[in-house]
C-alpha cells in the first residue's frame, strides 16, 4: 500500500543517499572533475529534497544556478588550472585530528539532542496553514521578496555587482 | 523511519555540515576545498527550507535564496582568486601557499 506518506519517506531516502553518496565522493575523489561530478550529483539531491518540501521556486534555481551555473564555472576553471599535476600528488594534508575532532563535537551534540528528545529543542510553534490560494510557490515567495525584504535583495544585487567586478579583476591578466 | 519529520531533515543536513567540513579541513586542492564549501552552504539551506515548511512560514525559503546568492558572489571570487594564484605560483595546493606562514 502507497500511502502518500511512505511516498515521501522512500523519495526523502533516495534523495538522502543521493547527497550524502555524492558528498563523500566528493571530497575523497583524487580527479577534481570526478569530484565536480559527483558535487552535481549531490546538489541534484538537494534540490529533490526542496521538491519534496513544496519549494518549487528553489527547486528550479537549485538546478539552473548551482547545477547551470557553478558547476560549469567550477568545470572550467578545473580546465584551466593544470590539476593532473596536482592529482599525482598527496591528496590530504596531515589535520586529519582537527577534522576527527569536529566530527566528535558536533556528533556528540546531535546523539546528545537525540537522545533528550524533543523536549531539547524550544521550536516556534507553527504559524496557522495559510488559506489556500490560487498562488503558486514562486508568486508567494515574489510577495514576500518584493515588500517584506525589499532592502536585502537590492543589497544582495549590489554584493552581485562586487562580486562580477572582483572576480574580472583577480582573473583578468592585465587590468 | 516514517512519517518524514523535520528531524529528519535536521539529521540530514547535520550529516552533509560534517563532511564538508572534513572536505574542507582535509584536503589539498584548492578546487575540492571549494566544492566543500558549497556542501556546508547547502547543508544550511536543507535546514532552511525544512523550518520553513515546518513553520508555514516562508522567510526561510527568502534566507535560502539569499545563501544561494552568496554562494555564487563566494564560488566566483573564490575561483578568480585560484586562477590569479595558478598564474602567479603555478599551483592548486593549499599548504603550497605559504607566503603568509611565519
Amino acid at each position: 500500500m502507497l500511502t502518500p506518506e511512505l511516498t515521501q519517506a522512500i523519495f526523502f531516502y533516495i534523495f538522502a543517499v543521493m547527497v550524502l553518496g555524492g558528498a563523500l565522493l566528493t571530497i575523497t575523489r583524487r580527479n577534481a572533475v570526478h569530484s565536480a561530478l559527483f558535487l552535481i550529483v549531490s546538489l541534484m539531491g538537494v534540490a529533490g529534497l526542496y521538491l519534496l518540501q513544496q519549494a518549487e521556486f528553489l527547486f528550479a534555481v537549485q538546478i539552473v544556478l548551482y547545477i547551470g551555473g557553478i558547476m560549469v564555472l567550477f568545470l572550467f576553471v578545473i580546465m584551466l588550472v593544470n590539476v593532473d599535476e596536482a592529482a599525482k600528488q598527496k591528496q590530504f594534508n596531515g589535520q586529519w585530528w582537527i577534522a576527527l575532532a569536529c566530527v566528535a563535537l558536533v556528533g556528540v551534540q546531535v546523539f546528545w539532542f537525540v537522545s533528550k528528545g524533543s523536549g531539547a529543542f524550544k521550536i516556534a510553534q507553527p504559524g496557522a496553514l495559510p488559506p489556500p490560494s490560487a498562488l503558486g510557490n514562486t508568486e508567494q515567495l515574489a510577495d514576500v521578496l518584493f515588500s517584506e525584504y525589499l532592502l536585502p535583495f537590492e543589497v544582495a544585487s549590489i554584493l552581485l555587482l562586487v562580486a562580477v567586478v572582483g572576480s574580472v579583476v583577480m582573473a583578468k591578466k592585465r587590468i | 523511519m516514517y512519517p518524514i519529520t523535520t528531524a529528519h531533515y535536521i539529521g540530514l543536513s547535520a550529516a552533509l555540515l560534517l563532511i564538508g567540513t572534513v572536505g574542507v579541513l582535509t584536503r589539498r586542492n584548492i578546487v575540492i576545498i571549494l566544492m566543500s564549501i558549497e556542501l556546508i552552504l547547502n547543508a544550511v539551506n536543507i535546514n532552511l527550507v525544512a523550518f520553513s515548511a515546518a513553520l508555514h512560514n516562508l522567510s526561510g525559503q527568502i534566507f535560502a535564496i539569499f545563501i544561494i546568492t552568496d554562494a555564487v558572489a563566494e564560488a566566483a571570487v573564490g575561483l578568480g582568486i585560484l586562477i590569479a594564484l595558478f598564474r602567479n605560483k603555478e599551483t592548486v595546493l593549499a599548504d603550497e601557499v605559504d607566503l603568509l606562514k611565519w
